[in-house]
């Protein structure tokens, strides 16, 4: 289950989706909008996502974890919008057999939404703001 | 013989253009790398960006890809997601 939504997320659905007789590890990882960046004060984040195109690469981020890990459920849900301190801003969630393959399956799936999936996030500042790694 | 080709722009690039789309007139058989140099030519900020990469029909694409004016074009500055 792959979704990119504004509200904001609900964990215990997430959860209770994943729940299987045949899990033995439900790992969950969820991305939290932090109130600082380099200690300076952040006041909240803005996401924007390119809605179409993040779906399908997320879609194709959960087809390789497949590929690699015995997942029996997962489930990846991103926010977009704007986001203040405190609020999942991501939630990575996989139920597998074993521990380690849900280890394994959940942390690759949210380092490489870092990487390809097209969401762009605004740190605003009190006194400024800036696209993250936009620059050099 | 130019035809403008439509180009949807997302976060840093959105902000420098002021527009969340701009036309781009690209000549017959332009590729991904050629779309990318006019680009670069009618707004010399976006070359402050430490990447731009080109999307079409919501895939990732290699700067030797033909465009046409029907296929989806994204611009896609570094992703931040998570």
């Amino acid at each position: 289950m792959i979704s990119l939504v504004t509200n904001p997320i609900d964990v215990a659905s997430a959860l209770s989706y994943l729940q299987t007789d045949q899990a033995g590890a439900l790992d969950l990882f969820l991305g939290v909008v932090r109130d600082n960046t380099q200690e300076r004060p952040v006041d909240r984040l803005e996401y924007e996502a390119y809605d179409r195109m993040a779906i399908m690469e997320m879609q194709k981020i959960a087809d390789e974890a497949h590929r690699r890990w015995p997942i029996l459920r997962y489930t990846i849900i991103h926010r977009k919008g704007t986001l203040l301190t405190g609020e999942i801003a991501v939630l990575i969630g996989v139920a597998t057999a074993h521990r380690a393959d849900a280890f394994e399956a959940c942390r690759y799936i949210i380092d490489t939404i870092k990487q390809t999936v097209p969401i762009w996030k605004k740190e605003v500042f009190t006194d400024g703001e800036v696209w993250v790694n936009a620059h050099p | 013989m130019s035809t403008p080709i439509s180009v949807l722009l997302f976060g840093i690039t959105r902000d420098l253009t002021g527009q969340s789309a701009v036309s781009v007139p690209v000549g017959e058989g332009a590729r991904v790398s050629d779309l990318l140099n006019q680009l670069y030519q009618a707004y010399p900020s976006l070359s402050g960006i430490r990447s731009l990469l080109v999307a079409v029909n919501g895939e990732y694409a290699e700067t030797d890809q033909l465009l046409t004016s029907k296929d989806e074009i994204a611009l896609i500055p570094p992703v931040s997601g998570g």
